[in-house]
């Protein structure tokens, strides 16, 4: 078991027809992941990498039956591409692409609140179910089949730690990353409450970075409905205030987004954090003890 | 992007937000001329630097000169425009050395009646901007919100349709304003939350805004800034980019693509992904040494952005080591390590380089580094990496 995609997810890729959209749609190709269809504006009736591409999303959906979407466009038209596979109804979105402007996300946040479309980043690594289904930027080879699910709003930190995972011999049961801007379309706290619900997840390693609130917030719903164990990291210990650390979302501002007060709250909620990020694949194998 | 406050009032008046007559000056007989042009018997003259904290920093050349300062005669206006340009003007925020100003503001004086604070943000946990007053004006907000939360009163507002006319009327009635400013400052939040919306600001804060004695609201000091992911549909902003203001090695970094801030410490620093970034940072501090540097070379690095890095990282003389931290994903290690050899030997290293692969091709990479015969410290994992370059920076 898994959540948000596995085997039978059927993958769009809107922007296929450009240089990162083409790439990565062959890599999930070769993962084994079913790209159906791709979706260009004025490039319908061409095929990428032996997928055929639409001019509209609406059509993909209707001729291919897509339920799931990675989005490669670029970051001035990425709300649009978002708003236009809410549209479609696709219940499962995921936006790559990095540098999307923050208010054109309060837009597109509001819009997919309002439905019943799951979106996850932008500026994210994508979503993987190990030897299922990959969508998105992540090498496939690092993960294993497994029991524990992973989320965390950066890139090859995530690689990181799941290489650390398969190494000790924790396979996952889906790997999500959440994105690393201000505004994301999901947060930790919508996801331990789907692997709460899965069957196939036997513990949860979240990382978290500095910047806002989210895994303090994380932290209150771990302590409350959370009964599977769950083990944490946070970067950023030693950014100082008020610079940006490379994500729009990582900056200390306001006396708020700290390390410490985070590492602090996750610890109250019984996660066992992970000191350093050498550690984060023993964390989880602690936190497993402990439970 | 951050801009000065004079830009920043050019925003404001241009929205229709109420500033006060003012003109930059970059002289002293500019500012001589700009007092009689503002004909009024006392003005302000405030250095422009980014930085803020300019009324209570001084100068490094003249701790007794404040960064701003009222003025009576246009004698005074000259000598204190005289002293503060071309000086550094050191404040909480510049850092010791402070940040050289090269401008100043002369502005008219107002009967300043009350002083309150306005601030305009993303608010992440809201997805939403909101709009925050407060009756503690002139203070920093941190303070207030930190000692005294119940002074500042907050409204989401709709970022198509803006703040609501209530929603102004129920903050101006928190701040307790008379009856006879209500308009005034209705006016001026809907104004300004149009004016976030319609340039993609990341921050506008108006600390003090003033109520005058005839009871209008007006920006006092104006600060602003902008998301730099949408600069691109902002011409006229980008337009108002100081690169003086900047951190001369994090401009640079920028045109070739690289993330980059510069810390304090001695280990440089080169890294792929924000996240493991910043992990590698605080990895080196667990082992007990102090990064110099955040630098992320990105998902796709290619040689002349490694080559780059490697310049900037060692153009900081307080650079005693190099760690790399590189997991190769998408990007093959094999790549990565041909790339690093090409850089090394072009960029001339005279610190210990200590490299850390893994992912895609690592066997492989590993190999082209210990093959290559040059000088450098391969490390296992992450911990080996941290102790390697901690002990190569003594």
């Amino acid at each position: 078991m898994s959540i948000l995609i596995g085997k039978e997810t059927r993958v769009l890729c809107q922007g296929i027809t450009g240089q990162a959209g083409e790439f990565h749609t062959r890599g999930c190709l070769e993962y084994g992941s079913q790209v159906v269809a791709g979706c260009t504006p004025g490039k319908g009736g061409q095929e990428v990498a032996g997928v055929p591409v639409f001019d509209t999303v609406c059509e993909a959906v209707e001729q291919t039956g897509v339920n799931a979407t990675m989005i490669f466009v670029p970051a001035p038209f990425t709300a649009d591409a978002i708003l236009e596979a809410v549209d479609a109804e696709i219940p499962l979105i995921v936006a790559i692409t990095e540098g999307v402007p923050v208010l054109d996300m309060v837009r597109v946040y509001e819009k997919v609140s309002g439905s019943d479309s799951v979106l996850i980043g932008p500026n994210c690594p994508g979503v993987i179910t190990p030897e299922e289904c990959k969508i998105g930027i992540m090498p496939g080879y690092i993960h294993r089949k497994g029991s524990v699910g992973v989320i965390s709003r950066s890139g090859t930190l995530t690689y990181e730690a799941v290489w650390q995972l398969s190494n000790l011999g924790l396979g996952q049961s889906t790997c999500v990353g959440l994105g690393g801007d201000p505004i994301v379309g999901t947060s930790f706290v919508d996801l331990l409450r789907m692997f709460q619900q899965d069957d196939g997840t036997e513990a949860v390693l979240m990382m978290g970075e500095i910047g806002g609130t989210a895994e303090e917030e994380a932290a209150a719903v771990v302590a409350q409905e959370i009964d599977k164990p769950v083990a944490a990291f946070i970067a950023g210990r030693t950014a100082p205030p008020g610079k940006r650390m490379g994500h729009a979302g990582a900056i200390i501002s306001g006396g708020k987004g700290a390390a410490e007060e985070k590492v602090a709250a996750l610890e109250a909620a019984g996660i066992v954090v992970a000191e350093s990020p050498a550690d984060m694949g023993h964390a989880v194998q602690r936190a497993m003890g402990q439970a | 992007m951050k801009i000065h406050e004079f830009q920043a009032k050019e925003l404001l008046r241009s929205a229709g937000v109420a500033v006060l007559e003012n003109q930059v000056c970059r002289s002293a007989d500019e500012a001589a001329a700009a007092y009689d042009a503002l004909g009024g018997e006392i003005a302000v003259v405030k250095a422009q630097i980014h930085a803020g904290g300019r009324g209570k920093g001084t100068l490094k050349e003249n701790p007794e000169q404040h960064g701003v300062q009222l003025v009576r005669s246009r004698d005074e206006a000259a000598e204190v425009a005289e002293r503060l340009l071309g000086n550094h003007l050191v404040t909480l925020q510049t850092g010791e050395a402070g940040q050289q100003v090269r401008q100043v503001l002369l502005e008219a004086g107002c009967a300043i009646a009350r002083e309150l604070y306005l601030g305009i943000v993303v608010d992440r946990a809201a997805s939403s901007p909101v709009l925050m007053v407060s009756s503690a004006g002139g203070m920093e907000i941190e303070k207030v919100a930190a000692e005294t939360p119940e002074l500042i009163f907050r409204e989401a507002f709709d970022r198509d349709a803006g703040l609501d006319a209530y929603q102004a009327r129920k903050l101006a009635a928190a701040l307790d304003l008379a009856p006879g400013s209500v308009r005034s400052a209705v006016a001026f939040m809907q104004r300004l939350c149009r004016l976030f919306v319609a340039e993609d600001c990341s921050l506008v804060e108006i600390n003090p805004l003033v109520v005058t004695e005839k009871g209008d609201l007006v920006a006092l000091d104006a600060k602003m800034s902008f998301d730099d992911n949408a600069l691109f549909r902002h011409k006229e902003i980008q337009e108002f980019r100081d690169l003086d203001e900047e951190e001369p090695t994090e401009v640079r970094a920028g045109e070739a693509g690289l993330s980059f801030v510069k810390l304090d410490g001695n280990i440089g620093c080169l890294v792929n992904g924000a996240g493991l970034a910043m992990s590698t940072m605080d990895l080196i501090k667990l082992h007990g040494g102090e990064p110099a540097n955040f630098l992320d070379v990105g998902g796709g690095a290619n040689v002349e952005q490694v080559t780059e890095a490697f310049r900037i990282i060692l153009s900081d003389t307080h650079v005693r080591a190099v760690l790399v931290n590189i997991f190769g994903g998408i990007m093959r290690c094999t790549t990565i390590a041909s790339a690093l050899l090409e850089a090394y030997e072009s960029v001339g290293f005279d610190v210990p380089l200590v490299v850390r692969l893994e992912g895609t091709e690592v066997a492989e990479g590993r190999k082209i580094l210990e093959e290559s015969g040059v000088d450098i410290i391969t490390a296992n994992d992450l911990t080996d990496a941290a102790q390697k370059v901690v002990a190569a920076a003594g």
